[in-house]
């Protein structure tokens, strides 16, 4: 029983020395910036939506929701995430499925492809549909002929949100895809399943807080989209505007009330984004210690 | 039901990964597929399953010709090296899975496969974990859990790659010892892959040894180690000191020691190769028998059940001999003494063309 107080003895006499700590002072100071910086411009700017949203009583915030326009463009945010997130769900999940699973020519610039939308500006991503569907672009006068309205109107819109969020799952998915490998897949195929048995009975389950990580993300940016928006939708207020085209339209109004009711609901959007996102890091990080923690140890018996 | 194997060659890239490999494999054998790594063993595997396509060459299962077969169709039973388990299933669905994706006419009713799994699961001894998850279970247990969900679509052929590669010794010598019973007990074709020649030794009824992509020799375990075909079989079963030799005048030059020709050599000059195991070398005071060389002793190192002695041989080349506890007390050894070495066994190999 002497030697474990022995030990504990020696280990409390060379703890003052702590070579493994910073001091306390280069430690709050860190700490300390790092809390006045996330005040200044997460925090406070959060909090100033809401207190301009709620600036004039709860019933002015509730009415800034009565508005036709608003309501048109909450419908049409949501309209645009419909389209977007299932479709790039789906492109994501196939892309990621042959890039990290086959060997092929040009998956390298299959990879920077799916890259492109994040490396070019939102702006000129709507551009590249305004010259290809716009009226003088090239494929406008067949549009005309035919009727066919895509620019300044929702497809456009559609269109646009689908570009730029396209990347999400597919890159979410791709590092995780590689990590996993082919094995459980070839184990299927040889006991017999067929691929899409194999896709839906081993390649998703072991993707799916992945593919969800992705899904929230995706969806996220395909709400909150303005840039690439914001160039084909043309601004008109009850069929093109979504909700960040809106706010913009009723703050350079100077309707400040209705402005940050509107930012408040993306704002909203944000926060239930992180908190999604937090907790599906955290149960599929804990799926992942229940994994290693218990390793039970046994040997043939 | 038996494999066969014929001319089948592979190239992945500029690298030829088998050079027209021919091989049979009789019914209700355990066969291992030995050789260093690079030498094909795994990709020959991966082709009996159809998990890799050969470039040219037949597979015969039974005489049917499989090779355009898919996996799925081949209905073989594959063990992966790194077991492959369904991380996200339990234990008791990783072994259902082969049925449960069988098509709906052929799909055994969930009690059969609940009674099929429990069984599998006590054959190999883990019915006390069904409801674990793999990750849960140490590297033995999953290899075993690999095991029954092969065995559960009640494959016609076992094939096995590195079955033990990730296991530590002493779990790695049960599990082997384990599979040798089951397979008495089920009498499945077996081809395991091992890079580990103690391992296919002491499992296999009969051993492939493979090299850069070619069969170097097909025989039992104890063919190969007694009458071992090429230098490198020679070699890779077991630790070998290798003697660069001369046959000349009809007698066997090593280093300046003559001894008796082999049987093999003919009048003219040819370079020979001598290899003779660790424990066949004999360690002596005074000059025995004709073919003695002179040694200066290196290094000893008396842990285990033989003595581990390097002497410098008397033309400069260190060389390993194992003698038993009783001789080196007899002896007693010492570090930078003069010793005299003779092998009591020897095997040389005359090469084909002369100096």
């Amino acid at each position: 029983m002497a030697e474990p107080i022995v030990l504990r003895r020696a280990i409390a006499s060379i703890t003052p020395a702590r070579a493994t700590t910073e001091p306390a002072i280069v430690r709050w100071t860190l700490i300390g910036t790092a809390s006045v910086f996330l005040g200044l411009f997460l925090v406070v700017p959060l909090a100033a939506v809401v207190a301009e949203a709620f600036g004039k009583g709860v019933s002015a915030y509730v009415a800034a929701f009565r508005e036709p326009d608003a309501l048109a463009a909450i419908r049409l945010t949501l309209l645009t995430a419909a389209f977007a997130v299932p479709l790039n769900l789906v492109f994501g999940v196939v892309a990621a499925w042959a890039i990290a699973k086959f060997e092929f020519v040009g998956k390298n610039l299959l990879i920077t492809l799916i890259d492109l939308p994040f490396s070019v500006s939102p702006v000129v991503s709507g551009l590249i549909y305004v010259l290809l569907f716009g009226l003088q672009g090239w494929l406008g006068p067949w549009l005309a002929e035919h009727d066919i309205k895509i620019i300044f109107a929702v497809p456009g819109i559609v269109l646009a949100t689908i570009f730029v969020t396209f990347p999400f799952v597919a890159r979410e998915l791709i590092p995780l895809m590689q990590a996993q490998g082919t094995e459980e897949e070839q184990a299927a195929l040889v006991l017999g399943a067929g691929g899409w048995q194999t896709f839906w009975r081993v390649t998703v389950p072991n993707i799916k807080w992945g593919l969800l990580y992705g899904v929230i993300l995706l969806n996220a940016r395909a709400m909150g989209e303005f840039g690439a928006v914001s160039v084909v939708s043309g601004h008109i207020r009850g069929l093109t505007n979504t909700i960040p085209l809106h706010v913009e339209i009723l703050y350079n109004e100077y309707q400040s009330v209705a402005a940050f009711a509107m930012a408040s609901l993306l704002a909203m959007l944000a926060l239930v984004t992180l908190v999604a996102k937090s907790l599906v890091e955290w149960k599929s990080q804990r799926d992942l210690a229940i994994g290693e923690g218990t390793a039970a140890r046994g040997d043939v018996r | 039901m038996s494999i066969e194997v014929r001319q089948i060659t592979k190239t992945f890239g500029g690298f030829t990964a088998l050079k027209e490999v021919s091989l049979k494999i009789p019914t209700g054998g355990l066969v291992a597929l030995l050789g260093p790594s690079g030498s094909g063993k795994t990709t020959l595997l991966r082709i009996i399953a159809g998990l890799e396509a050969s470039d040219s060459g037949t597979v015969l299962f039974d005489g049917e010709d499989t090779t355009k077969w898919s996996a799925r169709d081949r209905r073989v039973g594959f063990v992966f090296q790194h077991y492959a388990l369904f991380r996200h299933m339990t234990i008791f669905e990783n072994v259902a899975f082969g049925l449960r994706v069988r098509p709906r006419g052929q799909r055994p009713s969930e009690i059969e496969i609940r009674e099929r799994v429990v069984d599998l699961l006590k054959l190999v001894q883990l019915d006390w974990l069904a409801t674990r998850h793999p990750s849960q279970l140490s590297g033995g247990q999953r290899q075993r859990v690999a095991l029954a969900r092969a065995l559960a679509v009640e494959p016609k052929v076992l094939l096995l790659d590195e079955p033990f590669g990730s296991l530590d010794a002493k779990v790695r010598k049960e599990l082997r010892r384990w599979l040798r019973r089951l397979h008495d007990e089920i009498h499945v074709t077996s081809v395991f892959v091992t890079h580990d020649q103690e391992e296919a030794l002491e499992l296999a009824d009969r051993v492939v040894v493979m090299n850069e992509g070619r069969v170097e020799q097909v025989g039992t375990p104890d063919e190969l180690y007694h009458h071992p075909a090429t230098p490198f079989v020679y070699n890779f079963l077991g630790n070998v000191n290798l003697f660069h030799g001369r046959v000349e005048g009809g007698k066997l030059h090593l280093g300046r020691a003559a001894t008796e020709p082999p049987e093999q050599a003919s009048g003219a000059t040819r370079a020979a190769l001598v290899y003779v195991r660790p424990h066949l070398l004999e360690i002596d005071r005074e000059p025995k028998g004709p073919d003695h060389f002179r040694a200066r002793v290196e290094r000893i190192n008396p842990a285990g059940p033989l003595v581990k002695v390097e002497v410098i041989s008397e033309w400069g080349d260190p060389v390993q001999a194992e003698i038993s506890q009783d001789r080196y007390q007899a002896l007693g050894l010492k570090k930078g003494e003069e010793v005299f070495v003779r092998p009591r066994e020897k095997q040389v190999f005359v090469d084909s063309y002369s100096i």
